[in-house]
């Protein structure tokens, strides 16, 4: 079954049409990543379908359902955004507490506090983080929190923009963990925009590669394992990673 | 030939309500017209290194050593007035990112010239001439046009370039470079240390290339060191990283996603072991 279908989707910005004619198809429990350069417009992808970028033309679709332009609450159920930069997503003023019931409160679910422990748990942060500001906790725990915050309403589809690009690369690997394992543990479908190939490859079943607003590329994770990517663009990308690692 | 830097003990103190804090705990290195590499984690106290050698600590941060001397200079009896001539000039520093580090309201050009102005008088065609020379040599290709851009024009890669260029023209000796790419995409990353790198090896420059990211500290610098709490842990050349022995940096590679990943789990740093102190 398709978690997420995209039809045709150009998304402007006023005047500016940043993505071209953008289809993709991605099945319940896949794990898909949008990966290339900055300005290529693989986050304003995620905007589009998160509802933070309005102005598009085209279909998206969440398990059979189009979505809407507005604010849509059925949709923000099934599918959560997990931003880039964990020390500015999350409200400084607010308690990991408000930030995670906040999302209960909007959709009138009850049980709060049960919620909130039981999420609070499955990220692996301990209780006594849960009436502490985001000041008070590290990079790593804050987007520990701010994926807590994403499956409060135990959404089926998480965006994930950059999820690990601001953090160290020993709290990478347990934030990739993280999320490797709360995939199999809830059978979440993923869409995660990244630059940073390695981590496709540990994450992702199959990338797409985006340049100037269009995707020139859609592949198995197999093949950037083997360095099997068609497209020269996708190749230079897969050289340049490659490079550095050694 | 002298060293151009050589730090003994260097230490930095924050005070906190619960005593005082120390980031920096009696560092000790060396370095010479060469490309050395720190790197560590957040918090390692890698970036309060590069700062305590242009003595950007603020207060109530100190900066304490047995020895901190840059070309036979002792920069710890130096006054904020004695450092002007010093910092920019002889030592300068790449910051990490370009939107917050370039004046909004000033044109690169003028920002370029700025930055050699402040060091020397010359004439104003000469000063034109260099800031294009040098934005040519950061592989700018429209240098005319560039430079009577606005920061807010240009890219992230284009702005971290400029502030190379700004960096790089009153040639000095020694260039701190902190993260000067980690906002950067990785196809204009390896673009702008290919720059630093071929500036520096062309000028004899040292470099100072503070980063937390060990596969490119290990493929830009002869030297290696690497930070954890305030400490180093190992200092090993560059080729040689991957056979590092400290626990800290064998952890630190494992826990690197490869290209051709098939581990299920990635290996986390045990942090424990050595943090007890």
């Amino acid at each position: 079954m398709t978690a997420l279908s995209l039809k045709n989707l150009d998304i402007f910005y006023g005047e500016a049409h940043i993505t071209h004619d953008v289809n993709l198809e991605i099945a319940d429990g896949e794990s898909f990543a949008l990966v290339g350069e900055s300005g290529s417009g693989k986050s304003t992808v995620l905007k589009a379908i998160a509802g933070l970028a309005p102005e598009w033309t085209g279909e998206i679709n969440v398990f059979g359902k189009p979505r809407s332009h507005g604010i849509d609450r059925a949709f923000s159920r099934q599918c959560q955004m997990v931003f880039q930069d964990p020390y500015g997503s999350l409200h400084p003023r607010k308690t990991v507490d408000a930030t995670l019931g906040e999302a209960l409160t909007i959709h009138g679910i009850g049980d709060r506090s049960a919620r909130i422990e039981e999420v609070m748990s499955s990220v692996g942060l301990d209780r006594k983080f849960r009436f502490r500001f985001p000041h008070q906790l590290s990079g790593g725990q804050r987007q520990r929190v701010a994926i807590a915050r994403a499956l409060m309403l135990k959404p089926k589809v998480l965006l994930l923009d950059e999820p690990t690009s601001a953090l160290d690369v020993s709290v990478q690997a347990e934030i990739l963990n993280l999320l490797k394992r709360l995939r199999q543990e809830q059978n979440l479908t993923f869409l995660m925009v990244t630059h940073n190939l390695p981590v496709v490859s540990f994450l992702c079943d199959r990338l797409a590669v985006m340049r100037q607003g269009r995707i020139v590329e859609v592949a198995d994770v197999a093949d950037l394992k083997r360095g099997d990517l068609k497209d020269p663009y996708s190749r230079e990308l897969m050289h340049i990673s490659a490079a550095h690692a050694n | 030939m002298n060293p151009l830097l050589e730090i003994e003990n260097l230490r930095v103190t924050f005070p906190t309500p619960r005593g005082d804090l120390e980031v920096v705990r009696g560092l000790s290195f060396t370095l010479g017209r060469e490309r050395l590499g720190i790197v560590g984690e957040s918090g390692s106290g890698k970036s309060m290194t590069g700062r305590s050698i242009l003595k950007l600590v603020r207060a109530p941060g100190r900066v304490t050593a047995d020895k901190l001397t840059f070309d036979g200079i002792d920069l710890l009896t130096r006054s904020e007035r004695q450092m002007r001539p010093i910092r920019g000039a002889r030592i300068s520093m790449v910051m990490q990112d370009p939107k917050f580090s370039l004046n909004p309201v000033m044109t690169i050009g003028e920002q370029i010239a700025e930055a050699l102005l402040t060091h020397q008088r010359l004439p104003r065609r000469e000063v034109n001439n260099r800031v294009l020379t040098m934005l040519e040599s950061v592989r700018i290709a429209d240098p005319e046009r560039v430079a009577k851009l606005y920061p807010h024009e240009v890219s992230g890669g284009m702005g971290q370039r400029v502030m190379i260029a700004m960096m790089l023209i009153p040639e000095p000796d020694l260039l701190i470079a902190d993260e000067p790419t980690s906002a950067l995409d990785v196809s204009v990353q390896a673009q702008v240390l290919d720059i630093i790198d071929e500036l520096v090896k062309r000028k004899g420059m040292g470099l100072i290339f503070i980063s937390h990211d060990l596969n490119l500290v290990s493929s830009y610098c002869d030297r290696i060191l690497v930070m954890n709490t305030g400490e180093v842990v190992e200092e090993c050349k560059a080729g040689e990283l991957m056979n590092a022995k400290h626990p800290y940096t064998r952890g630190l590679i494992a826990s690197i996603p490869r290209l051709d990943e098939t581990r299920t789990e990635l290996p986390v740093l045990d942090r424990s072991a050595w943090a007890k102190k």
